[in-house]
This record gives structure tokens, sequence and C-alpha cells, in this order.
């Protein structure tokens, strides 16, 4: 395989497949590379329907293997490999992965970001028993049961939404005292009879013998402890930026965001990012995408200067 | 060339259980995101493990019975099976290095 490239891509989801379709299409010698499948967060999406060009919504992972196709067809090439190390520094950078190294003049960064876990006690042991990451997979195996849900953006509410058509009644529990959900998604929670909200509250452990049975509870207010009998619990308390190869290497916000200008430079030569893991990201698909071609834009100019 | 077999609850027992070689046992349904991830690296893996292990699938949603035997309650669940008896459970999408190191430990 070919060792030295003129650009390389980190990460498949719509950020680094939309550079990838521009850098291929403008013929720089461009390798994508994703640890697990292409596509980025976006493939857990049952159903897109804000990116424009689907009026009738188009499946997430069908999304990413059609930008996929569309990359391939220009030239792009791709690689599955997992990157351990990264060094910037020089004018040709150097991506580790565990098999080799590769180089490349630039480099895009889009690593977007991975879920949070609770870290609990027993979070882990039930993993497959009880908790669940994933309500549009696993809400069947509920039916007329007791769950709770952990979180409350847009995406708690909608596991909760679709475990209610299966579930006795779903509780979703919240650190704060209202929803960072969209009004629209909430008030749809909030009219549910089998959803039941527990606000300014966390969860302690998971708790059970073969299978999840309860969980424990803390307000965050009083430090009052409880117990909550459920069969199941679903996490779903956001994301976190996946910069663990880039710390200390480009700026990163407080939340631990790279930050860029409008053309994507990090402020290291040769060094861009594009998608979630961009700092103030709306972190959408279309959002992502646009940064990726952004990202193949300027990364094109500097590799022309 | 290997290829992924679907079992259902009749045939669970002799496909699987009376297998002389292990068997990995992909339960999935059709509305799982995950399922259609793993399922390419499941077809992949049936050419590299050929005469180690056969890679059976199970559709959760039409075999209830061998579902909750099991005990599943997360899918895609994989269950090794070695002589008949459940020795690793796999839950989750993992990318096709990370799945193979936890086959191999399971093969052993």
């Amino acid at each position: 395989m070919e060792k030295d490239y003129q650009l390389i891509i980190l990460g498949g989801g719509p950020a680094g497949l939309a550079a990838g379709i521009y850098s291929a299409r403008n013929k720089l010698d461009s390798l994508l590379i994703e640890k697990a499948m292409v596509g980025g967060l976006a493939v857990y999406a049952d159903l897109i329907e804000n990116y424009p060009g689907f009026p009738d919504g188009i499946g997430g992972l069908e999304l990413g293997e059609l930008m996929l196709r569309q990359a391939e067809k220009f030239g792009l090439k791709t690689l599955t490999a997992e990157v351990t190390g990264l060094d910037l520094a020089d004018s040709r950078k150097t991506v580790r992965t565990r098999e080799s190294d590769l180089t490349a003049r630039a480099l895009i960064i889009a690593l977007g970001s991975e879920r949070i876990n609770l870290d609990v006690p027993g979070e882990k042991e039930f993993v497959g028993r009880g908790v669940s990451y994933c309500a549009t997979c696993d809400a069947a195996f509920f039916q007329e049961k007791e769950v709770a849900v952990v979180g409350g953006g847009n995406s708690a509410i909608s596991e909760a939404l679709h475990l209610a058509k299966f579930a006795a009644k779903v509780n979703i529990i919240h650190r704060r005292n209202q929803l960072r959900a969209t009004p629209l998604f909430a008030d749809k929670a909030k009219s549910d009879p089998r959803i039941n909200f527990i606000w300014n509250t966390t969860v302690d452990a998971i708790e059970g013998n073969d299978n999840v049975e309860k969980l424990r509870l803390v307000d965050v207010l009083t430090g009052q402890k409880s117990t909550l009998p459920v069969s199941g619990v679903f996490v779903s308390i956001g994301q976190r930026p996946n910069t663990v190869l880039v710390k200390g290497k480009v700026p990163l916000d407080a939340n631990g965001y790279i930050i860029t200008n409008e053309k994507m430079e990090t402020g290291l030569p040769g060094v861009l990012a594009a998608g979630d893991i961009r700092s103030n990201s709306i972190r959408q698909t279309i959002s992502a995408a646009g940064d990726g071609a952004t990202a193949a834009i300027y990364a094109d100019r500097y590799l022309g200067a | 060339m290997g290829k992924t077999v679907a079992v259902t609850d009749s045939t669970f027992e002799e496909i699987v259980l009376k297998a002389a070689d292990p068997v990995l046992v992909d339960f999935w349904a059709t509305w799982c995101r995950p399922c259609q991830m793993v399922a390419p690296i499941l077809e992949e893996l049936t050419q590299e493990y050929t005469g180690k292990l056969t890679i059976a699938k199970l559709d959760v949603d039409k075999n209830h019975e061998t579902a909750q035997k099991y005990h599943v309650m997360s899918i895609p669940t994989m269950i090794v099976f070695k002589q008949g008896k459940p020795v690793a459970n796999i839950v989750g999408f993992k990318p096709k290095d990370k799945l193979k190191q936890e086959l191999d430990a399971a093969l052993g």
C-alpha cells in the first residue's frame, strides 16, 4: 500500500466523506481513514428528514453508503484502521496506525464525537442485559415493562417517545429541571401518558442479578437517595468530541472541541478540521458535509500554494 | 466459500446446539441499524473463519423463543456456542478488528 499522500482525511462521517468527494474530484491524492464504518454518527439515524435533496427522508446508513460511493467514484482511497498517533509539527504530517505510518502534507480532522457513557457501577456489567444505547434496536424487548431513559436532550426524548410505544412506563431521568430538547419534541413527551419525568436527578448505580432490576437515584438538590425498579435503562446523555489524538497539538475550546476559522483551518499549517469535532458546530449532517467541502477546498489551496 | 446460515426456533437445536464446530449466532432484526452494520462484517468473517466457525443469524422478530431463552435484550447480540454451550456474549456493533479479537479469545 502507498504510504504518502497529498491529503489524509481522518474520519468517515459526513464531514470526512464530503471532504473526500471534493478533494478526490480536485484530483488530490487523498486517503480517508475510518476505524469502524463509514457514515459516522449519522448511521444511527433511522431517518434523516432534514438533509436537502431527500424529500422523503433517507436512512443514515444509506446516506453514508451513497456518499462513500460518490467519493470512490472520483478516486478517493479508503482505509479501515484505528489511528493511534499523530505528528503534526512538520510540514509532512505523520498518521500512525497499528499496521503502518502514513504521511501527507495536509490533514483534515473529521473524527466527530462519541457517545458519553454514564460511567456508574453496573453500566458495563449489564450491557445487553437491560442497559442499552439504542431504543430503536431494543425497545421491543421491553414490551409492557417499566424502563428509564437518562438524559434531557433531543436524542433522549426521541428514545423515550419510541420506547413509549412498547413499554408500560418510561421514566425520563434528567439532572436539571427542564429539558434541553426542542419544544416541539419536549411537548410531545410531556403529553405522552406513558412518559414520566424525574427531574433534578442522577443515576448512581445500576443493579440487578441476571438482568437490570433497579436504579439507585440521587436528587441533586437535596442529596436524597431513592430506588427505581426498572427492567431497562437507556443511556442518552450526549456526545463528546473525539479529540484524544489532537489534545495539546491544536487549539481546543473549553469543551474540548477544535477551534477553527471560517476556512476550517486550525492555526497549524496544513491541518484543518471539519464536522462535529469543531467548536460551535451545530452537529447536523448538513453542516458536517458543508464543513468537509470547505476544508477540502482550503486544503487544496494550501497544497497548491 | 463460507456464508452465514439463517436459523430459527425450530432449527436452532440441529444447526447450533448439536454442531460439532463452534457456532456464532447473531441475534438481529431488520429494524436495527447496528445489526445492519454488523452484517457485512459477518459475511467477511465467514470467509476468514471457514472450517473453524459457523456463523448463523437469528431474526429475533420471528424467533422469540430462542432470543428469550438466551436472555437477549439488546441487538445485535452475538453468542458463541461450543458443543451446545454459550461461551461468549458480544453485545453491540464492533469494528471488525475488535470483533475478531473477541472471537479469537472465545475460540481459544
